[in-house]
């Protein structure tokens, strides 16, 4: 049983096609490495599946449940089970690093005050954060704040997390410190769909690692198969382009 | 003009004139204000309503940008005469002040829904992406996220709508409301001259909506500071 | 509840409201003229005059805008008479229509006097403009872009304003409908057909002044 499967995935941005025809399997404890040249729709993948781009074709399922992306309540039950991290962290610029753990939890879940806080203090603990919980947004850096932004994912006890390039819009110096923490999760079991450039941390962490190129699926593997025999020519120059850096 | 103004200066400043004015004045701030706080909750619901998405609300929505337009584009006196008259139709005995409060907050209600949708439009995309993905609804959105960042947009402009309708309000004397214009017209035809009894007035005004145009001013100095938080 | 709404009565009167629309347009438009005016010379007074000039145009501007034009008009149309000027009311809405217009608009012409971008003009100046030159394709096209949206967005204001007249009799737009009330006594009748001849007047003029706008001045004018 497979607890997360996308079929025949398409999308399009107005007229345009972005996604086309992706197939896509993600097992309990999997962790996905997506990796392919910019627009090749990665981002687009995990935009989709939390419904914040409606899919114009394709199936969906969740522990082969269907999910209907235009059912406010199946769209609803399916954010309850997966969390994403943006790229640009999108943290709640008016609230503290502790409120923007806590508020969905106790606002939008109900699950009580006294109980979130003290996990999210551990979360945050975690993440290496304990000492900024009453910080706002703005005081932090930004390898900082991308890893509120995983502790806050992290706080909706999710099945799934995806990563969207989370650490693209960071200095180079910052970028191991949030890549260590998704380590840990990675060393905890946490399953995974990890969008990125950081071909090294992908080869390293990656159970699975999924090519793409112009909206769709080139070629799937495990790192090994990826990185050192590509079966494509995309995936080779791609592969090739990214080694010689 | 002056030296009738001197001698009409002892008869004009009586205690009894005093307390008139003095009313009236609170009358015409009352008008601006009730008009403006229950017009800016009405501005909220429309600012909403015209964030919703789908075909369910599309009616909503097109209600909402027709009251938008219709409030904004007919003149104070026009939608005042409308409110007017529809009271009157109703043959219920409504006092002037609330017909005249009626028509502040239906004009006030289109304003502030635009200057309300303009500050959520400036919150920025991720931040509404991220409440959704969070599964927070419209409302919550708004109520959490987007409002507590808005709001110092929001409030300076609304600000000065209330300072604007303290001089709008005028013309809620031509329906008979008690306010500063009106009493204006009361003073002049008691006897006193035009000079005096509008001048005074205008004087009024002037202290009323002068000290809160200049606080507005230092307000949006204030709040357009980006170390000013809204926790 | 016994009011029945009966269009059809007022239809014959339908071209007195035209007459009065026609009426409040050029009021706005004689009033936003002479604003203009008054308005482009307090704001350069401002900017470059003399102190002494700058601080009296200060309180002209201050009292004008932190006060009712209602009242003001009221002022000039009853307190003038005594000082034997005489006005027509027509002549008393359209001065204090003006004044009102010339400190709002002194404002907004000041700010697009402060608009004037320094790298621009240091560019004009470095490709070896003449200052007229500078003046003619660096700063006033820049004004113009800068100015055209807030200067539209007052003129539909203005237009608004022009109901005012009503109360003195004259009989543009909301007159006439004042006038045929007291005729017919259809009022809510002809008091929402006044308010559809605005929102028709002030909607042409906005797109109107969007199109000029957005071709003389690559102003971005959304409709106002």
């Amino acid at each position: 049983m497979h607890h997360l499967d996308i079929a025949g995935l398409d999308a399009h941005y107005g007229k345009m096609p972005v996604l086309s025809g992706i197939d896509l399997t993600v097992g309990r404890g999997d962790i996905i490495g997506l990796i392919g040249p910019s627009g090749s729709g990665k981002s687009t993948i995990l935009r989709v599946l939390m419904g914040l781009l409606p899919p114009s074709g394709g199936t969906v399922k969740l522990d082969d449940e269907p999910v209907n992306h235009a059912d406010r309540a199946a769209l609803r039950r399916l954010r309850d089970r997966i969390a994403i991290v943006f790229q640009q962290y999108n943290l709640f610029q008016n609230m503290t690093v502790l409120e923007n753990v806590t508020i969905a939890p106790v606002k939008i879940k109900k699950r009580p005050r006294a109980e979130v806080e003290a996990e999210a203090r551990a979360l945050l603990a975690k993440v290496g954060l304990g000492d900024k919980l009453a910080r706002y947004p703005d005081e932090l850096s930004g390898g900082q704040q991308q890893r509120v932004a995983i502790a806050r994912a992290l706080a909706l006890k999710p099945e799934i997390l995806l990563l969207d390039e989370v650490t693209a819009a960071l200095d180079p110096e910052l970028v191991s410190e949030v890549l260590d923490t998704i380590r840990v999760l990675a060393r905890e079991g946490m399953t995974m769909l990890i969008v990125s450039h950081e071909m090294a941390f992908i080869r390293e962490v990656a159970s699975k690692v999924v090519f793409m190129a112009d909206g769709r699926v080139v070629e799937t593997g495990s790192p090994a198969q990826i990185f050192d025999a590509p079966q494509h020519q995309r995936t080779r120059d791609f592969v090739s382009k990214i080694l010689r850096h | 003009m002056l030296s009738q103004i001197i001698e009409e200066w002892p008869r004009f400043a009586t205690y009894y004139n005093l307390v008139f004015i003095a009313k009236a004045a609170l009358t015409t701030l009352a008008l601006s204000a009730l008009g403006c706080v229950v017009g800016s909750l009405l501005g909220l619901a429309l600012a909403v309503t015209r964030l919703t998405h789908g075909p369910a609300l599309l009616p909503l929505r097109l209600l909402a940008i027709g009251f938008t337009e219709l409030f904004r584009r007919v003149p104070f006196l026009v939608t005042l005469m409308l409110c007017f008259f529809a009271f009157q139709a109703t043959g219920a005995d409504v006092p002037l002040f609330v017909v005249a409060a009626v028509t502040v907050t239906l004009i006030a209600g289109a304003f502030l829904g635009e200057i309300v949708r303009g500050g959520l439009n400036a919150v920025h995309r991720n931040q509404w992406e991220a409440a959704a993905a969070m599964n927070f609804s419209l409302t919550e959105t708004i109520r959490y996220v987007a409002l507590p960042q808005a709001w110092r947009l929001i409030l300076p402009p609304a600000f000065g709508f209330f300072v604007m309708f303290i001089k709008d309000t005028a013309l809620a004397s031509q329906i008979g409301v008690v306010e500063l214009t009106f009493v204006g017209k009361v003073l002049n035809n008691k006897g006193f001259s035009a000079a005096l009894s509008f001048g005074a007035i205008l004087i009024v005004y002037f202290a009323i909506s002068y000290p809160l145009a200049r606080f507005g001013a230092r307000l949006e100095a204030r709040l357009a500071s980006p170390r000013h938080r809204g926790a | 509840m016994s009011y029945t709404l009966q269009y059809g009565q007022i239809w014959p009167y339908l071209p007195r409201l035209f007459d009065g629309a026609w009426i409040a347009l050029q009021i706005a438009v004689l009033a936003f003229c002479g604003g203009l005016a008054i308005g482009t010379a307090c704001a350069a007074v401002k900017s470059f005059g003399p102190r002494w000039l700058a601080r009296i145009v200060s309180i002209y501007v201050v009292f004008f805008t932190n006060t009712p034009q209602l009242v003001q008009i009221y002022f000039l149309y009853f307190a003038l008479p005594d000082m034997g000027v005489l006005l027509s009311s027509f002549a008393a809405v359209l001065i204090g229509m003006t004044l009102n217009a010339g400190a709002y608009l002194t404002e907004i012409q000041r700010a697009g006097f402060e608009s004037r971008r320094v790298s621009e003009m240091e560019a004009a100046e470095v490709l070896g403009f003449s200052r007229l030159q500078q003046i003619r394709y660096v700063i006033l096209p820049h004004m113009a872009r800068v100015l055209f949206p807030p200067l539209s967005n007052h003129f539909i204001i203005m237009t608004l304003g022009t109901s005012m007249a009503a109360v003195f009799g004259v009989e543009e737009l909301t007159g006439q409908a004042f006038n045929i009330n007291s005729q017919t006594f259809r009022s809510i009748e002809i008091f929402s057909v006044t308010a559809v001849f605005y929102v028709a007047l002030t909607l042409a003029a906005s797109v109107l002044l969007a199109a000029i706008g957005r071709y003389a001045f690559r102003a971005r004018t959304g409709l106002i």
